[in-house]
């Protein structure tokens, strides 16, 4: 890169990634920041003081569950005086009025609570934590805030025949926004991927349903449906583009294009601890590694798409192909399209969901819905050092 | 927590120009406009820009929108919005253009 990049308008703080919840799409990495890693305070006050003046305007305080984190407040106080919007991105689990009170003080101006399923004994089976009845206190606080509260929904084979009541839920619970994003395939979701993986039929009868909503909510509720690219075809625009609008920083310091980027071999994340934000932003070879167009293989560096999806995902095609400068393999011009195309027709039950009561599994535990369907894997500590 | 790195909103503060105004709503002269709660009027002095901050999206506000968008304080009626605006930018079409161009911010749920 020759010329200076745009500076960053967003900044993803991955504050903790200890978390009650254990959900088997979880997008932190397998192998989690262990909490004596995590930064101080003082660092992350720095993180947000540098972030501010080098142009990042919004920052989600995420996790991991960042209520974890007893120094919050001060995290946001320092977040909000270097003018950077916050968002809290939370499980609800441990949010308070007394708690909530005090982040609205410090300058918090916005929720984000993310839901399992519209059923409580169905949402806390796919956490695997009894998290429900927090969230829909959560919720009602946060209104009661007077704070927007958006409610965000990972999509994938166990819940995607609940959309619409998903969308009551939200719609009872006073949300402005609804983010219905389907499963990505990489790290623990890519480790849960037989159980996770929905079917084309699931899929389509999703789609219209959030369509139909769409159109009775409008202008009332944003509805934000996020298509898988397994299926379409089509590869996404990864973050914006590597190192073009966002950067994370994980619980210990570690800066990454995108959360999932850990898992990507010599790529040697530079960290606040030893540099300053700009310098791994405009200079650090891991930034610069795959920014703009000039890294691109065939089909990519010809194709007319390539200032539209960049490529698609790196870390999608490493986890699939092994090499993370592939074209990503979700793309049907793709030479490795077929190892997607095998694993979405590969067989598999497409029933309506059952009725029957969710057995509960603690922790570290395989959930089991039916004798037909897959076990989870739940993210949890001793999970992620095991070999798949 | 739960979100999928990639989904949409993880680049969602990627800005959008606000276009010029173009409805015409009709507003009652004595609404006071206000910000709605969790979006934030702010100053970038790095990219030179005046921003709307919202829950998931930056909006770039350009030509004379952020003049405007400082007075909806809550206080002042769009009358008197009217009112100051013309007299710092005598010969615009204020009158025509400030009451569509707040309505069409309420439409999008930035002010109420």
């Amino acid at each position: 890169m020759s010329e200076t990049p745009q500076r960053p308008w967003a900044l993803l703080a991955e504050l903790s990634h200890g978390c009650p919840l254990h959900c088997p799409y979880c997008s932190n990495p397998l192998e989690l920041v262990r909490r004596s890693a995590e930064l101080s305070t003082d660092e992350w006050c720095e993180v947000m003081r540098q972030a501010g003046e080098f142009g990042v305007v919004h920052t989600h305080l995420s996790g991991g569950e960042p209520l974890l984190r007893v120094d919050l407040e001060q995290i946001v106080a320092a977040a909000d005086a270097a003018g950077i919007y916050t968002q809290l991105v939370t499980s609800g689990v441990g949010l308070t009025e007394d708690r909530l009170g005090s982040l609205v003080d410090a300058g918090l101006r916005s929720v984000q609570l993310s839901v399992q399923h519209a059923d409580p004994a169905r949402s806390d089976r796919i956490a695997g934590h009894r998290a429900f009845a927090a969230k829909e206190r959560a919720a009602a606080l946060i209104r009661a805030a007077g704070l927007p509260l958006g409610v965000n929904v990972v999509l994938h084979r166990d819940n995607l025949d609940a959309v619409d009541a998903i969308v009551d839920l939200a719609v009872a619970w006073d949300a402005e926004r609804i983010e219905l994003a389907n499963t990505q395939f990489y790290g623990w979701a890519l480790r849960n991927r037989e159980a996770l993986l929905p079917s084309r039929e699931q899929l389509a009868r999703a789609g219209a349903a959030i369509e139909r909503r769409r159109a009775e909510l409008a202008g009332t509720i944003e509805l934000v449906w996020v298509m898988p690219d397994y299926f379409d075809g089509v590869a996404k625009p990864c973050m914006g583009g590597w190192g073009a609008v966002s950067l994370t920083v994980a619980p210990d310091g570690t800066v990454l294009p995108c959360p999932a980027a850990s898992v990507l071999p010599d790529l040697d994340p530079p960290n606040v601890r030893d540099r300053s934000l700009e310098w791994i932003w405009d200079s650090s070879p891991a930034f610069t590694r795959y920014r703009g167009t000039a890294w691109m293989p065939e089909p990519c560096r010809s194709c007319p798409s390539r200032e539209i999806d960049f490529g698609g995902c790196r870390c999608q095609a490493y986890a699939l192909t092994g090499d993370a400068a592939r074209t990503d393999p979700a793309c049907a011009l793709s030479p490795d399209h077929a190892l997607v195309r095998a694993a979405v027709d590969a067989p598999r039950d497409t029933a309506a969901p059952t009725t029957e009561p969710l057995p509960l599994a603690a922790p570290g535990q395989r959930a089991r819905a039916s004798a037909a369907s897959v076990p989870y894997v739940y993210r949890t500590p001793a999970a992620g050092r095991r070999a798949p | 927590m739960s979100r999928t790195p990639g989904a949409s909103t993880r680049t969602d503060a990627r800005p959008a120009p606000a276009a010029g105004p173009a409805v015409t709503t009709a507003v009652d002269p004595a609404w006071r406009p206000a910000l709605s709660p969790g979006i934030m009027l702010r100053r970038d002095r790095v990219r030179e820009a005046d921003l709307l901050v919202l829950p998931e999206r930056v909006v770039v506000l350009t030509g004379r929108a952020a003049d405007i968008v400082r007075l909806c304080d809550g206080r002042r009626e769009v009358a008197a919005i009217v009112g100051e605006l013309a007299d710092r930018f005598p010969g615009a079409p204020v009158p025509d253009e400030v009451p569509a161009f707040l309505a069409r911010l309420r439409e999008q749920g930035w002010l109420r």
